[in-house]
């Protein structure tokens, strides 16, 4: 199962440890992990279920290119980094 | 009065306590480091509403039981589903994302309407709670009328209801701010709305449109609570009044020493008296000459005075925002603070003040509590 890691920075606000979860693509394992943790949807996806336009998602360290959908595949064992985007200065 | 001032920062949500006389202290910090856009002191129930703008991790809302101790977060006032189809842009054909971009305003319903709250939102959406925040509707009947895809962003990308003022005597009577929109009344506690910025005047739009009353820009608009047919304005080129139930506005002329601002305050028992914190418009946007003063006017504004004592009136370029600015519920005392960290109080309608802090995170929103 793939590995979900929100950045520390996002921890601060809201209790996100990593964890293993189920999934064939970043939507589906990220739904899993704010199903565990249900206050970090909204801090990652905004009011449409969108990832939020300041944050990113790598998988296998790339960014998720769908990032409406979020469904870039994961696969067994892949780790699915949460972080804020670079932007501004 | 309780002598306690709430202060949203860049930086956090200060609580600053009335030791003595002229004597306020930063009594807790609440969110230290984080960003505080606005906050609201229920004064039903005592509970503190905190609305945050994290960035990256959007717009939230906290609530404190207990002045402040202690916070749950709130659900954030969510946008639905836009219609399938193309989506939708304002008037110059700019995308308006169903998305909460940021809470502007917030204010509480009547006494009666125990639970009540109303959240004015950028992009331009109203939202209604009945349960202390719990849960939020979004504002159909205003969302949805034809000419809210004629607002326009003012100073930001897109539009936003900045006032929220709550009728004393109906709570279903309810007007708003919008920059730039104009000002909104509903009747029927958010099912239809008439705008009612009759009268303004916006100097910045070409000449045949210039009293376009859904095309205005007020920075601000404030309701009497003893006299809650008397409204004023500060607005993006001038200073309006309505003494009708804004009926029609008036234009205030030889606001001294400039109609450019973004804060109003008005009595509470007296429609006549209200404040200002002009600033040079529009490019700079700064004390005129390096000096902060608050314009007072005691006649409905036909005439002004210059309220300087105990400010700083040398190279001094506090910007005050729109909701920087708060009357108490006696009247006499008032406190505004500053994109530069000031902070000051009055307890005497202005003819004095007294500096709280000039080290304070830039300051967006003060509130009596």
């Amino acid at each position: 199962m793939p590995r979900v890691v929100f950045t520390a920075n996002l921890q601060r606000h809201v209790p996100c440890p990593p964890c293993t979860v189920p999934g064939a693509t970043a939507r589906q394992a990220l739904e899993h992990a704010f199903a565990l943790f249900p206050g970090v949807r909204g801090y990652v996806l905004d009011d449409q279920g969108e990832l939020r336009h300041h944050m990113a998602v790598f998988v296998r360290g790339q960014a998720c290119a769908d990032r409406r959908g979020l469904s870039d595949p994961v696969a067994e064992g892949d780790e699915i980094v949460v972080m804020q985007a670079l932007s501004g200065g | 009065m309780t002598g306690l001032l709430l202060a949203s920062t860049r930086k956090g949500l200060f609580s600053i306590r009335r030791k003595a006389a002229g004597d306020w202290r930063v009594e807790h910090v609440s969110f230290l480091g984080d960003n505080v856009t606005l906050a609201l002191p229920d004064l039903r129930d005592g509970s503190w509403y905190a609305a945050l703008d994290h960035g990256h991790f959007g717009a939230k809302l906290h609530l404190s039981p207990d002045g402040g101790a202690t916070w749950t977060e709130l659900a954030a006032p969510a946008y639905p589903a836009p219609p399938a189809g193309p989506e939708e842009t304002d008037s110059m054909g700019r995308p308006i994302p169903w998305k909460l971009i940021r809470i502007w305003s917030l204010e509480a319903g009547l006494p009666g309407q125990p639970g009540v709250l109303w959240a004015g939102t950028l992009p331009g959406g109203l939202f209604r709670s009945e349960d202390r925040g719990e849960s939020w509707t979004l504002v159909r009947g205003l969302w949805d009328h034809p000419d809210r895809r004629r607002w326009v962003g003012g100073g930001t990308d897109y539009p936003g209801i900045h006032s929220i003022c709550v009728d004393p005597r109906d709570g279903d009577r309810v007007t708003v701010g919008v920059s730039c929109g104009g000002a909104w009344r509903t009747e029927d506690s958010g099912a239809t709305w008439t705008c009612c910025s009759q009268g303004m005047r916006a100097e910045y739009l070409p000449a045949e449109q210039a009293y376009d009353p859904v095309l205005q820009d007020p920075h601000r608009i404030v309701q009497c609570p003893a006299w809650p047919e008397a409204f004023w304005a500060q607005h993006h080129n001038g200073v309006f009044r309505s003494l009708d139930d804004c009926g029609k506005w008036e234009e205030i002329q030889g606001v001294p020493p400039s109609v450019f601002g973004f804060a109003v305050a008005v009595h509470p028992s007296d429609p006549m008296s209200a404040w200002f914190v002009p600033a040079m418009k529009d490019e700079r946007r700064i004390p005129l000459d390096g000096k902060v003063v608050v314009a007072r006017t005691r006649d409905g504004g036909r005439s002004f005075e210059l309220l300087t004592q105990g400010l700083p009136q040398t190279h001094a370029y506090d910007l005050v925002y729109r909701h920087a600015l708060d009357i108490d519920a006696g009247g006499d005392r008032l406190a505004f603070g500053s994109t530069t960290g000031a902070l000051w109080v009055t307890e005497n309608g202005g003819d004095d003040w007294v500096t709280v802090s000039e080290h304070l995170p830039p300051v967006y929103a003060v509130r009596f509590a």
